[in-house]
Order: structure tokens, then C-alpha cells, then sequence
């Protein structure tokens, strides 16, 4: 993408903020909504200088010592922790299972 | 007793000038008298640190490295039926069911644990303000920050709350607090420490680290916590060196590289000063000094903020109101249990974070923003191997400015981010560095001393660090409480 269109897709509105929330599933007034949109408008802007770092040819880098593919034997090992997991939910549980509300 | 140091504390109880139990009652006490005002525990563990002081007792036994030796935990590390609450609402009632690996070698190695200690909510910040709990006060002067996240983790060696602490760093928060609250703090390379139940950040940097009253103590803990872990598939076996043969007090034969964009513009002169007298001092011991430049710092800001956030983004997304921590009572269908849930239980950062990062990943500004900002990663990795052909290590501020006061940024995020300048470059490289205390400003706060090193070359910060320690006397400099 140019440069031009960059700068036009990063500027951000109050429904951007609104739709990124959604999609964080995160709830956000209008109130939120006015405050958050300054302060990300802000860091977005910023990391825009990254443009000027020439990266063409450069692999991107996430492991960063070097490092995959890490295996180990497929051995079975007893843990019992299901029950101590499932005490965790705030949610109810029944027949080890948890129970949720309604999807729709 | 409580003032001592690991080493010194361990020929005390093996000389038995006190026992176990009267040392970590000694501490307990001094927690109750201080803690009110620096607010440095979330939790204290007062029954667990006895029963595992009279277990040291009565076996009489100090033979392991850090038998008896009572410290806490950055309360982001998993402790088995001890709650770990991340800062946070969300997490503010759960307990653990099992412990992160490295609290179980600090159990093998005979620590006693005395409390879980204060952070910014989930570690994001550079204050200890983001804690749900309330923000940790800086023992020098309870008006400032202690810097963070490891703010509780630094308060409580800085205050003789504990001998060590456990904190962690993800773009500098062991070595920043280590700074303003005038104690030592290691970032160990990544990989280094298993992150196995540490409460995670940004999975391609968390590290976790000793915070201690010396650098002799932060080489005899990373000796216990440090290794390759079957729980952690980012650790590696590299072996783990005996640091305590790093422990010269001279510094003959070994080249410091000063980055000049570590002194610029934005660093207050009364930091820059102090480390340019303790580069006086360490080239006294030996060292042989030289400039170096590393051109891609003033990128490492908006580079690690967007790949920090990103990460951070997809890692909490577990918090979703069903399986473990805090639910709405507010909602009726499913979707709603997760918005309601998140939106109740995240503070401010935690959200600024959550929303930066799901706009770098989400579709049409992945290329322009993660993958730009990981290949600017690779870059910044590679200037830094450059740099390590030419000297051992690096010399630097940690903070580029003084302790601020509490309040002075917390409304202003990208302020707050600009902190961690001079931190975060280690963390994009996956390197090691070590926070020293250097000086004191006129208005009498502490300035720190950044030593940085190559993947898996903590013994070299140990050497440097140690030999400075040795020959200044910043390290014995005690706030008035």
C-alpha cells in the first residue's frame, strides 16, 4: 500500500474505535469511546516513523534466540487437575461440564 | 538483621546468630510497620513463610543456595493455593492450582516466600499506577513513583521488606524500578528463566529476574531459577554457567561500548552524568572504553508498543468471564458474558492495549503495522549483534530521566511509553541487561545503571556490575523510612 492511502486508513474515528472494541470484545461507551480515540490516534501516528526504516528483504523476526520446532517424547502422564480446573469458573458447573447462557 | 544481603544472611543463620523463624518474623514485622505507606505487597503470606521457616528450623540445614532466605514474588507468578492477581479485577479472587516453575526451583533452593508483590494491571506500565490495588510508593520519597511494573517487586528490596524479590520484564520493568528505587535488577536473556506460570504479556519478550541488594545476590538467584524446563519450549540448553566465577572485582581486558543515542537528546543531564562517572570509575578497574552507535534506537518505542500490544492482544483474550477469573452478573446471552466480564474486569492500559493491538493485527494494517514492526525487530537484532563484536558490553542510562510523581503521566499514555526509551531495545534483541544503583540527584533520588550483554552473556553483566559495586558505595545508600 502507498504511503497516501496509509495515512488515510489510519486516521481513526470514534466508530473505528467502537469497531476495534467489538472485535476485542470489549465494551465501550460513548464516553470511552471519545476518550480512547485521542490517545490511540496518538500512538498509531507515532508508529508511522517505522516507514522510514528500509526493511526490503527482511525477514520478520517473532523467536527471537533462534530457536523452533522444540520436540519432546509423546508420553501420557496423569495430572488430575480437571476438577481443580473446572472449580475455577465463575460460571455453573454441571456433570464436569460448565454451563454458559444462551448463544443467541 | 533485616539490612543483609543473601550472602551475608546465609553465614548468619549457618553461624546461628538468629534463627529462621526469628529472621522472616523480623521481616513480617517490618512489612507491618512499612506497608501502610509504600504499599508495596498485595499479599502477604505470613502463615506459609513461618511453616517453611520452621521446616528450615528444624532441619537444620542451610547447605541449599538460598536456604531460609525469605523473599517475595511479582504477584504475576502462579503460586499453588496462594492468590495471584495480576493487579487486576479480573484476577483479583484467583488461586493458582499450581506453581510457576520457577517458584518451585526457588522452593527447592530453600527460599522462603513472605507475600506476593504490587504491578501495573497484567505488568503494562512504568509506574505501578495501573494497579488495580493502588500504586506502590517510592521509598526515597513517598510523593514519587517507584517506577514499574515491578514497582512492589523494588519497593520491598529497597525498604529491607525482603531480601530478594522476583519481578519481571517485558520493555524494561525489572531494570526501571531497579533504578528508581536504588537496588540491583536483572533482565536475564530471553529463554533464560522459564516463563512457565508467569501471567503473560508479550510471549516473545516476558523474561523474569531477581531484584536484590547486590550483584553477588542476583548471580546466586539466576543460579537457582536459570536452565532449560520441560514445561517451557522457549527455554534452551545453553548451559548455565557458574556465575559466581564472574565475580572479579577488576576489569582488565574487557571493552564497554557507550551508545551514543543512549546520551542524546531526552536524557536529563544529571543521569547522563552520574553514568559517565561510573564509566570513570570502571575504567579505573581496567576497562578499556569505546563509542559506539546503535541508529535504530529511536525506533525501538513505537516498534515494541506494537508488537508488546499485538501479543498482548491475543494473550488476553482468555479472559472471557467462563473458565477462570472475574464474571459479569449483567448479562443474559453468551457474547454479552464476555464483553460485560472484560469491560468490568480491565483497567484503562489493559484496554488501550488490548484495542492497539487487535488494530494491528485486524486486516489491511497487519502488513503496515506487526510485520513492519517485526522486521524493524530484525534489524534492531542484528545492529546489536554488530555492536557485541566490538566490546563485551554496553553502558547506559536505564531510565533516561529521574523518578517522576505520582499522577505527573498517568493521563498521558505516550509519555508514559517514551519511559521505557532506553529499556525496551533489549527486549526487541531478546539480550541481557543489568540495572546497578550509580547515584542520587540533589533532590535525592536514585539514578541506575544500565550494563547490557548478548544473548546468554549474564556472567559478563555480573563481572562488570560486581567490579563497579565493589569500588562505590551507591549500593549501601538506604532511603529514611
Amino acid at each position: 500500500m502507498d504511503s497516501n492511502s496509509n495515512d488515510n486508513q489510519s486516521k481513526l474515528t470514534k466508530a473505528d474505535v467502537k469497531r476495534i472494541a467489538h472485535l476485542a470484545k470489549l465494551e465501550m461507551s460513548e464516553e470511552d469511546a471519545e476518550k480512547f480515540l485521542p490517545q490511540l490516534q496518538q500512538i498509531v501516528d507515532n508508529a508511522k516513523m517505522l516507514e522510514e526504516v528500509d526493511t526490503s528483504n527482511i525477514e520478520p523476526i517473532a523467536q527471537i534466540t533462534g530457536i523452533d520446532n522444540m520436540v519432546y517424547a509423546d508420553q501420557i502422564e496423569t495430572q488430575n487437575l480437571a476438577s481443580l480446573l473446572l472449580a475455577q469458573s465463575p460460571q455453573t458447573i454441571e456433570k464436569g461440564m460448565i454451563k454458559v447462557n444462551n448463544i443467541l | 538483621m533485616i539490612d543483609l544481603s543473601i550472602k551475608k544472611t546465609q553465614i548468619a543463620l549457618r553461624d546461628k546468630k538468629f534463627t529462621c523463624t526469628e529472621l522472616t518474623q523480623s521481616y513480617l514485622d517490618r512489612i507491618k510497620q512499612t506497608d501502610e505507606t509504600l504499599n508495596a505487597f498485595i499479599t502477604v503470606t505470613e502463615e506459609v513463610a513461618l511453616r517453611q521457616a520452621k521446616k528450615i528450623d528444624e532441619a537444620g540445614d542451610f547447605s541449599s543456595p538460598l536456604s531460609g532466605i525469605p523473599m517475595n514474588l511479582k504477584d504475576v507468578i502462579c503460586t499453588d493455593g496462594i492468590k495471584t492477581t495480576a493487579a487486576s479485577k479480573m484476577l483479583e479472587n484467583f488461586t493458582p492450582p499450581y506453581n510457576a516453575h520457577l517458584y518451585d526451583r526457588l522452593l527447592d533452593g530453600g527460599a522462603i516466600l513472605l507475600g506476593k508483590t504490587n504491578t501495573d494491571e497484567f505488568t503494562m506500565g512504568s509506574s505501578c499506577e495501573n494497579s488495580y490495588f493502588g500504586s506502590s510508593r517510592n521509598p526515597w520519597n513517598t510523593d514519587y513513583v517507584p517506577g514499574g511494573s515491578s514497582g512492589g517487586p523494588a519497593v520491598s528490596v529497597a525498604a529491607d521488606q525482603s531480601v530478594f524479590s522476583i519481578g519481571t520484564d517485558t520493555g524494561g520493568s525489572i531494570r526501571q524500578p531497579a533504578s528508581f528505587c536504588s537496588v540491583v535488577g536483572l533482565k536475564p536473556t530471553y529463554g533464560r528463566v522459564p516463563r512457565h506460570g508467569c501471567i503473560p504479556y508479550a510471549s516473545s519478550f516476558d523474561t523474569s529476574g531477581p531484584m536484590t541488594k547486590t550483584v553477588e545476590d542476583a548471580a546466586l538467584v539466576l543460579q537457582v531459577i536459570a536452565g532449560q524446563s520441560m514445561k517451557d519450549a522457549t527455554t534452551v540448553d545453553t548451559p548455565v554457567p557458574d556465575y559466581s566465577e564472574f565475580l572479579k572485582e577488576d576489569l582488565t581486558g574487557m571493552t564497554l561500548g557507550l551508545p551514543k543515542e543512549y546520551f542524546g537528546e531526552g536524557v536529563e543531564k544529571e543521569v547522563s552524568d552520574a553514568v559517565m562517572e561510573a564509566v570513570d570509575v570502571m575504567k579505573k578497574l581496567g576497562a578499556t572504553i569505546v563509542e559506539v552507535s546503535l541508529p535504530l534506537t529511536k525506533y525501538a518505542i513505537p516498534t515494541y508498543y506494537i508488537l508488546a500490544k499485538s501479543e498482548a492482544s491475543t494473550n488476553l483474550s482468555r479472559y472471557d468471564g467462563i473458565k477462570y477469573g472475574h464474571a459479569t452478573d449483567q448479562a443474559k446471552e453468551l457474547e454479552e458474558i464476555y464483553m460485560k466480564s472484560r469491560s468490568e474486569g480491565f483497567g484503562d492500559e489493559v484496554k488501550r492495549a488490548i484495542m492497539l493491538g487487535t488494530y494491528a493485527l485486524s486486516a489491511g494494517y497487519y502488513d503496515a503495522f506487526y510485520l513492519k514492526a517485526a522486521k524493524v525487530r530484525a534489524l534492531m537484532k542484528q545492529e546489536f549483534e554488530e555492536v557485541f563484536q566490538k566490546c563485551d558490553a554496553l553502558i547506559a542510562p536505564v531510565s533516561p530521566i529521574l523518578p517522576f510523581k505520582i499522577g505527573e503521566k498517568s493521563n498521558d499514555p505516550m509519555a508514559m511509553y517514551m519511559v521505557d526509551v532506553l529499556s525496551t531495545p533489549i527486549n526487541l534483541a531478546g539480550i541481557c541487561g543489568l540495572s546497578v544503583p550509580a547515584g542520587l540527584s540533589a533532590s535525592g533520588l536514585p539514578i541506575g545503571m544500565q550494563i547490557v550483554s548478548n544473548q546468554f552473556e549474564e556472567g559478563k553483566l555480573f563481572q562488570v556490575g560486581h567490579a563497579f559495586e565493589k569500588a562505590t558505595e551507591w549500593h549501601l545508600k538506604k532511603p529514611q523510612l
